[in-house]
């Protein structure tokens, strides 16, 4: 139907907010291109912004800056009902008074659609959400998981809508139930094609209901990419602690004249070109604890403590030398673990120099 | 089998209520239904009735005057306040100065006296030098609220209307804040126009602070006693004599104990019947 695209995007609930400050603004900037028909995740902690860009998408906010695109339509000035848009919300919002039948053709009649192509479009989503034998229900009677899927259906039933956008819909969902309601939007997407936008703190909802995963940190995008681009190539140092558990090893590091990193006095094999540019900045390696592995020479430690979680045991050591820092090692069951002391070696393709933050290409 | 001890010294804790209660209601409504089956000639003699001040009541035009001249006085306050103390509160602000400025005004009724809102309204409303009445007769209306049935029934809806909308509206308001944001913004999303937002959300979510509402403003106006005698004093003729002020005639003025006592019990099954309709009307339908 359309991609949306976003330009320059820029809000602050603040009435007049200074340029140069950036705690005024909850979006700083922002530009993003969602292609037509594909699952999309926002991911950051709360407070990021992630759900003051989907108002923004819906039009429920007003961008203070920059401008909102369907397709070549630009929809930046538009209300929420003029837009293509539907939205799903953390509570589900039914109309308490009406049917389940009536809340699913409550869009389609606002609109002044005919009363038999509104019966026919109710029907029909009603059967995708398994919802047909409570259609003639009071929609307050039913369970949160039964509301929410209203919430979507109300989405659904409205053929124009470009987009459909999430704002953490399983919150208040029974844990049992997440899953079932999670694999039904996986499913209707498949089904229907149509463009979803989920915005989520939860990494794993991200992560697996996603093609593509935004992550967001403070008012910003950190990085745009599929889940393994962001679970092997973290752009930032915050992807690669905020997705991933446990998260990235970050250690402290040095380039030498050569170009080449050293960490504790070790030559560290990088997947990071151009090294010698990003002296002088504050520097750091990132590993992933899936990417390091007990070796019989290389960095020296000290093994503190082993869990088992199932099918892996995360290892910590400490580094020995002067900053005594923490590597974690994923161990995959069966695989020896040195009983106190040891080396550990760095995967090079997964390993990455980050500069102030940002990865070192 | 029950492992429980029985533990009788819970009745102390609950006597002090009883007792309070007790003086408070029971005693006194004895007394009433006492009254309302003996005749008394004074020297504190008193002879049993039976239900013939019950039956005196009821056959009594003058009652059956004064009860519908009541109904009516109750509908057409309840059909003013509950629509137009829902239209105040859908208008007011949601934030700041003029949200504060607008609850101490609606406030401020509530916190008057009754006897000083009928003797403010009795001073307003004449004709020669009230404000209301002055102006009302030199714009060519004549209006005189203690000579002319209409102007004085006109007067009376006034000032309860102006002494207790805004009861309507603060239980009104508090029901609309109560209502999530996230309705709102799906309604917009959903095309909602805005009678439709009002009619499926704002109404369905103040069901239940107007059910309050409406019981209340139906117990107090049908119960309504000071404004209106100061106002008034059940006149013209007999014009705005409401229920308890006919009450109070019959009880102090002419003293007939037994028929005022059994107009009282009268009066009381009518109010406790008529809120418990409105109740069972307004929640049929609710899940339980």
């Amino acid at each position: 139907m359309a991609r949306i695209r976003l330009e320059a995007l820029c809000h602050s609930y603040l009435p007049r907010p200074r340029d140069d400050e950036a705690a005024d603004w909850a979006l700083r900037g922002l530009d993003l291109e969602w292609a037509d028909g594909g699952a999309f995740a926002l991911l950051g902690p709360s407070g990021c912004g992630k759900t003051t860009l989907l108002n923004l998408v819906s039009g429920l906010l007003q961008p203070t800056r920059g401008r909102i695109l369907f397709g070549d339509r630009d929809v930046t000035a538009l209300a929420p009902g003029e837009r293509n848009i539907a939205q799903v919300f953390q509570f589900p919002v039914v109309y308490d008074t009406m049917t389940v039948f009536d809340n699913l053709a409550f869009p389609l009649r606002n609109r002044g659609l005919p009363e038999p192509e509104v019966r026919q479009r109710v029907a029909e989503i009603a059967a995708m959400l398994d919802l047909t034998p409570q259609l003639g229900q009071r929609a307050a009677g039913l369970t949160a998981d039964g509301k929410q899927k209203i919430s979507l259906g109300r989405g659904l039933v409205r053929a124009d809508v470009a987009a459909i956008l999430f704002d953490e819909p399983l919150t208040v969902i029974d844990p049992h139930l997440k899953w079932r309601l999670r694999s039904k939007l996986k499913e209707l997407h498949q089904r229907l094609g149509r463009t979803m936008i989920y915005v989520t703190h939860d990494q794993t909802e991200a992560l697996t209901f996603a093609d593509q995963v935004v992550v967001m940190e403070g008012g910003q995008v950190v990085q745009a990419g599929t889940p393994v681009e962001l679970f092997e190539r973290p752009a930032h140092t915050f992807v690669g602690h905020f997705i991933g558990s446990p998260g990235m090893n970050l250690l402290p590091c040095e380039v030498d004249d050569a170009g080449v990193a050293r960490y504790a006095g070790v030559a560290v094999a990088t997947a990071s070109q151009g090294l010698a540019s990003a002296r002088g900045r504050r520097l750091e390696l990132g590993v992933r604890p899936e990417f390091v592995r007990f070796a019989a020479e290389g960095i020296a430690v000290d093994v503190t403590r082993v869990s088992d979680v199932g099918r892996h045991r995360i290892v910590d050591t400490r580094v020995r030398g002067d900053g005594a820092e923490l590597v974690k090692l994923l161990v995959a069951e069966g695989e020896p673990i040195p009983e106190r002391e040891g080396h550990v070696v760095f995967d090079p393709a997964y390993t990455r120099v980050y500069a102030d933050g940002w990865a070192v290409k | 089998m029950s492992t429980r001890t029985p533990n009788q010294k819970a009745w102390w804790l609950v006597l002090p209520v009883v007792l309070l209660v007790a003086f408070n209601a029971v005693i006194p409504l004895m007394a009433v239904v006492n009254y309302s089956v003996q005749e008394t000639f004074g020297n504190n003699q008193f002879f049993f009735e039976g239900v013939r001040w019950f039956e005196q009541v009821m056959q009594s035009p003058r009652f059956r005057e004064a009860l519908t001249r009541q109904i009516l006085f109750t509908a057409i306050v309840l059909a003013i306040q509950v629509p137009l103390g829902v239209a105040i509160a859908l208008a007011m602000p949601r934030k700041g100065i003029g949200l504060s400025i607008c609850l101490v005004l609606m406030a401020m009724p509530l916190l008057i006296p009754y006897n000083v809102v009928g003797a403010m309204w009795n001073i307003f409303a004449l004709p020669d030098i009230g404000l209301m009445g002055k102006v009302l007769n030199d714009l060519g209306f004549n209006f005189n609220y203690t000579r002319q049935p209409v102007s004085a029934w006109i007067t009376l809806v006034a000032m309860d209307v102006w002494h207790w909308t805004s009861l309507v509206v603060l239980l009104a308001y508090a029901g609309l804040s109560a209502i999530p944001e996230a309705y709102y913004q799906a309604a917009r999303i959903d095309g909602a126009s805005a009678w439709a937002i009002f009619r499926h959300i704002q109404l369905p979510k103040l069901k239940h602070v107007l059910l309050i509402a409406v019981l209340l403003r139906f117990m107090d106006s049908f119960m309504i006693y000071t404004e209106a005698v100061v106002l008034t004093g059940g006149g013209p003729g007999n014009a705005t004599t409401l229920l308890s002020i006919d009450l109070v005639k019959i009880a102090l003025g002419q003293f007939d104990l037994g028929p005022a006592a059994a107009m009282s019990l009268i009066y009381f099954l009518i109010i406790l019947l008529l809120s418990w309709l409105f109740y069972t009307v307004m929640t049929r339908g609710e899940e339980r």
